[in-house]
């Protein structure tokens, strides 16, 4: 069982600056607040944790405020020390938002998922293993590492090794002895 | 004694160096009168340097308006004066702002002194830019949310870096004289700590052998250095970087007794320029330009 969570960035953000005209999200100071404001929600639940962080009506992001938002709060929860297991889809961003977020990420070393219209797909610093599992495991869905490995064509102890480090990265879940990619619709 | 400071006739990042050579060698607290009576032309740069400049002054300085009408008109409009009038004793006419039209400038003389001045000045600035850079600039759309992003960031560095308030003025003109294209120009400059002491205040810090101000440009511009240790920090300035060099744009930086540039093809200034008059703070400015349709960009 698993907490899900729709967090509308956009919302959270004029929440933050108590001020309906922005719609930009700048500044360190503003990307800390809002992701304090999510870790607020995700800590509302006791048990696993999965939130839609949208950012459809986010004008723009700068490379500070992704920094806070996005690689703080992905680092937060893929430490070993996470407050809670928590899984993260990421909706709504556009080309414009991308630049700033990849560029994180890169510097950071993070992946996360994406939804797009046609699909969930991975964005950051990934092995080309780690995407090809991820890849089989979304497209097959909820499934057994052997199931994962005779979709990718490859041994099932190194998938198995591979679903597990993806499911540390909170790209994947481990449910009922289940692989479940982030974002596949049976997740 | 009052030192009389010459404001030459066209102002911009390189003829500031002028000005900037009859302050430093005099003391902070040296009564000083600014003389921009004959001063025709100012680059956004110019206009918020001046504001800068008043703010380095233990004594409050004077300032002679520029005497032809058209540039006082200018100055004007992009709320120099109105600024002007809190750091300077104003000496000669000049237009208030109520008697003046708005300024067709993209963002007029803004104060920066904390984080929601940024989200101000990039949602003010956002609608107008992407007019700009797309009709005027004839960039591809993607260059107007890296135009907004610049900004922020720039703009950022004066709450993270600076210790104090700084300026911001964007505006986009035909730049004749050494282009012959449209440009589009951001100039953010504050009078506070500088990038050597911001870089110098990080915990453990140990300078190298030759550590001065061109090392401390170089460290924060070219490598992404940051006085916080977070591995995150130092993303801004490069993200700057990228953008102009992505539009052939330029950066230039300025700290204490150096200069340090990305210069584009169509330029010929020297990418990093030492033994500045001192100037305290941080003055930046990213010039983009008009795309040359299928041409070479030069």
């Amino acid at each position: 069982m698993h907490q899900m969570h729709h967090i509308d960035v956009s919302v959270v953000l004029r929440q933050t600056l108590a001020c309906d005209l922005y719609s930009n999200l700048v500044t360190r100071p503003t990307g800390a607040a809002v992701r304090g404001q999510i870790e607020l929600l995700l800590g509302e639940s006791h048990e696993r944790a999965y939130a839609v962080i949208d950012f459809s009506q986010v004008s723009m992001i700068d490379f500070s405020c992704a920094d806070e938002v996005v690689a703080k709060l992905l680092m937060r929860y893929v430490a070993d020390d996470s407050p809670q297991e928590a899984y993260f889809l990421f909706r709504g961003v556009h080309d414009d938002h991308r630049d700033a977020i990849e560029s994180v990420l890169e510097r950071h070393g993070l992946a996360l998922a994406i939804e797009e219209a046609d699909g969930v797909s991975l964005l950051g610093v990934l092995t080309d293993v780690e995407r090809r599992a991820w890849d089989a495991a979304y497209r097959i869905g909820p499934a057994a590492a052997d199931d994962v490995a005779r979709a990718m064509g490859a041994g099932e102890d190194e998938t198995q090794a591979t679903l597990d480090a993806l499911g540390r990265r909170r790209l994947v879940m481990h449910v009922d002895g289940q692989y479940v990619a982030v974002g596949s619709s049976r997740g | 004694m009052t030192t009389v400071i010459t404001v030459p006739p066209s102002l911009d990042d390189h003829s500031f160096e002028q000005v900037l050579e009859q302050v430093a060698p005099l003391p902070a607290d040296a009564k000083i009168l600014v003389d921009a009576r004959h001063a025709r032309w100012a680059s956004p740069y110019g206009l918020t340097a001046l504001l800068t400049l008043a703010q380095t002054r233990a004594e409050r300085p004077a300032f002679a308006v520029p005497e032809h009408s058209e540039t006082a008109s200018y100055w004007g409009r992009a709320a120099f004066f109105h600024h002007a009038e809190t750091l300077y004793e104003l000496h000669g006419s000049y237009p208030k702002r109520r008697d003046l039209p708005d300024s067709n400038a993209l963002l007029d003389i803004t104060p920066i002194t904390k984080s929601e001045d940024v989200h101000n000045v990039v949602g003010r600035v956002q609608e107008r830019a992407q007019a700009i850079i797309k009709n005027e600039l004839n960039l591809e759309s993607k260059a107007i949310m890296g135009f907004a992003m610049t900004l922020s960031e720039v703009c950022q560095n004066i709450i993270e870096h600076a210790g104090r308030g700084g300026w911001v003025a964007v505006q986009s003109y035909r730049w004749t004289k050494r282009l012959g294209r449209r440009v589009v120009v951001i100039a953010v400059t504050d009078a506070g700590l500088g990038f050597r002491k911001s870089l110098e205040s990080t915990p453990g810090h140990m300078p190298s052998a030759r550590w001065d101000d061109a090392t401390a440009l170089e460290e924060a511009v070219i490598r992404g250095v940051s006085r916080f240790r977070e591995r995150g920090r130092g993303q801004g300035l490069a993200g700057t970087r990228n953008y102009v060099s992505r539009w052939n744009g330029k950066l230039s930086v300025r700290s204490g007794t150096a200069r340090i540039s990305i210069v584009p093809p169509w330029d010929d200034d020297e990418p990093l320029a030492e033994g500045l008059p001192q100037f305290p703070g941080a003055q930046v400015q990213v010039i983009i330009p008009e795309a040359v349709v299928g041409g070479a960009d030069r």
